[in-house]
């Protein structure tokens, strides 16, 4: 089982998969705390 | 001020320069030379591309309006092995032109006088630079300046042919490489609005000039000042024209579209030209994956695009303001919800469904050049999530999903040029068949990466609708 | 995952509570999924970058996964994930992830 809660969260996200900013409301919402993130784009 | 007309699209034309021995001064190719030297630069070298081999490009066959974009559907992949025997370098939607004659460009845009040939390279250049004033030098000249860190201009075999100095000796925003990088947007640039205004209606003057491209114009104390615009009116011969620049990444040009199109709807202009240059950065982004590929170099076209917006004339395709849309701050940035506010929501305000769209135009990025490198099909993933929605909207099963897509998308056909690719190489294609052909509405949807600048971890995107005219 | 995404990260976990650390993905491909989940647990499978060869150990998960879902209100993730679900191919991602977990241990 996963538990986010308290955890520190890198959300390494991508453009065209998931962004981070949507990786970030997902952790956030499971009360984990966001320590990086990041949104990747390949073109 | 005279009351505004409803704006149409009346033409759109794109200038690509072959520019292989730029691929060196690319970012990722310079930022991976640095590490990997000579190895790698021989590498690079072996696998450029003539200027032949990129006019038979069928991808650049449509860009320059030769060739449907679906025709792209039928052709074997990759595509560089299915050339087009016998293409020409220019096509209704626009013109290709060998690296000499960009070079020759560059010295005719070169108005700070930056810009020195070698003296033989000069020579050869006579003809295309037909009574441009730029410096030359001798060999050993351009070799010592180049130690003293001006930016080096190649031909075939590492030639050197000339350089770009700095803007300033101590401006970090105005080194030889940035100067390099803002001259081939802005005679780029150039060479589109020139295209477009010898085709379409020269007589009628220009009121104003909207840019959209991606580079930063300026110098220390202004990095992005900006108006390139302006700049590209002016190399291009025009008078009388006003300018100022759209700055959005990659969605700027489909922004800019619904600024000049409101711009006209209210009276204050009647004809406006959305132009941006090329990207130099971007040449040679997915070099590492071509090689691995055993692909020839395929980034090595920098392309400069303008795009008529002018008061209805009965006949060009309609901008429909009242179908626009952008990204606005909480919308989201997951590509579904992207989608959501880009695409379904402007359709619904108008009272259609999605498959009243006859052609939705995403970034048409060229599949060729982006899969080897590990980055998809960046059209493709576009219209699955547009399928997604309207399957989500009940308007077609899941199972239809694929035929949607291929009915209603199309394949990339554009170099990677940020900017250039979003949505707007579709426009020539669109305004044909929006006019002559069966088409009834075309959906150009733009995004922008505005995280990659750091100062937000949103994305960005604006959407437009044509509509075949009444008249 | 670039070179300096990877020293970044790298500064990060060398800094903090690494215990409490944990890596979620919204990469789009099984391909991409594997080599980011591989340079985070066992090192940079290019040998290309500061990971090269350094395993990080911290646990990484992919945004898709049932276990990740499950932990997520179901109303945050049907509005940030939503129909991305099955326009990613999950299954493969998943796949992946199952794939780089047995590699790393």
């Amino acid at each position: 089982m996963l538990e986010l809660k308290d955890k520190l969260v890198l959300a390494l996200g991508e453009r065209d998969g998931i962004p981070a900013p949507a990786i970030r409301a997902c952790a956030e919402s499971a009360g984990g705390q966001v320590v990086y993130n990041v949104t990747q784009c390949f073109v | 001020m005279t009351p505004g007309v409803e704006p149409v699209v009346r033409a759109a034309r794109f200038a690509l320069a072959h520019a292989p021995n730029l691929v060196f001064a690319g970012s990722k190719p310079r930022r991976e030379l640095a590490q990997r030297g000579r190895d790698l630069r021989d590498r690079l070298r072996a696998h450029l591309r003539e200027f032949g081999a990129a006019v038979e490009y069928p991808p650049a066959q449509v860009m320059l309006g030769n060739l449907a974009p679906e025709a792209l559907w039928a052709c074997p992949r990759p595509w560089h092995r299915s050339p087009c025997a016998g293409a020409r370098a220019e096509g209704p939607a626009g013109v290709l032109i060998d690296e000499p004659s960009l070079h020759a460009w560059l010295a005719r845009g070169d108005a700070a006088k930056l810009v020195t040939l070698a003296d033989d390279y000069a020579v050869e250049l006579a003809g295309r630079l037909d009574g441009v004033q730029v410096a030359t030098r001798p060999h050993a000249r351009l070799e010592k300046a180049l130690t003293e860190g001006a930016e080096p201009l190649h031909g075939p075999g590492d030639r050197l042919v000339g350089l770009v100095a700095s803007g300033h000796e101590a401006d970090e925003a105005l080194t030889g490489a940035v100067v390099l990088e803002n001259l081939a947007a802005k005679v780029t640039g150039a060479l589109a609005l020139r295209r477009l205004l010898d085709e379409v209606r020269p007589e009628e003057p220009v009121d104003f000039l909207l840019g959209s491209g991606e580079e930063a114009i300026g110098d220390r104390y202004q990095r992005g000042g900006g108006n390139l615009a302006k700049a590209v009116g002016e190399l291009a011969g025009l008078r009388g024209a006003g300018g100022a620049d759209v700055k959005a990444f990659c969605a700027g040009p489909v922004h800019a579209l619904i600024v000049a199109g409101a711009l006209v709807r209210s009276g204050l202009y009647r004809r406006v030209v959305v132009l941006a240059g090329g990207s130099l950065a971007k040449l040679g982004m997915k070099c590492l994956g071509h090689l691995a590929a055993g692909y020839p170099i395929l980034e090595d076209l920098l392309v400069g695009m303008a795009v008529d917006v002018v008061a209805d004339d009965g006949v060009s395709p309609r901008l429909r303001l009242d179908g626009a849309a952008t990204l606005r701050l909480g919308d989201g940035d997951a590509p579904h919800q992207i989608a959501q506010a880009l695409t379904v929501a402007p359709l619904r305000r108008l009272g259609w469904r999605l498959s009243d769209v006859d052609r939705f135009a995403v970034e048409l990025h060229d599949p060729d050049v982006t899969e080897p490198a590990g980055s998809g099909n960046v059209p493709a993933n576009n219209y699955r999530i547009i399928a997604a929605l309207a399957a989500q909207a009940g308007e077609i099963d899941r199972a239809d999903m694929p035929a949607f897509e291929r009915a209603h998308g199309l394949p990339g056909f554009s170099p990677t040029q940020g900017h250039i690719a979003s949505a707007v190489p579709y426009l020539p294609h669109a305004i044909a068949g929006l006019t002559k052909g069966p088409l009834r509405r075309v959906q150009l949807i733009a995004k922008g990466s505005l995280f990659l600048g750091r100062m937000t971890t949103m994305g960005d995107g604006a959407s437009v609708v044509l509509e075949r005219n009444r008249g | 995952m670039d070179l300096e995404e990877q020293g970044a990260i790298q500064r990060l976990v060398e800094g903090r509570d690494r215990d409490r650390m944990v890596v979620l993905l919204g990469t789009p491909t099984a391909g991409s999924t594997m080599m980011v989940a591989l340079t985070l647990t066992q090192g940079d499978p290019s040998y290309a970058g500061p990971l090269a060869g350094v395993p990080l150990g911290l646990p990484v998960y992919h945004v898709l996964e049932e276990q990740v879902k499950a932990a997520i209100p179901a109303d945050v993730y049907e509005r940030e994930i939503g129909p991305m679900e099955f326009v990613l191919d999950a299954s493969a991602i998943v796949s992946a992830m199952g794939r780089a977990r047995e590699q790393a241990a």
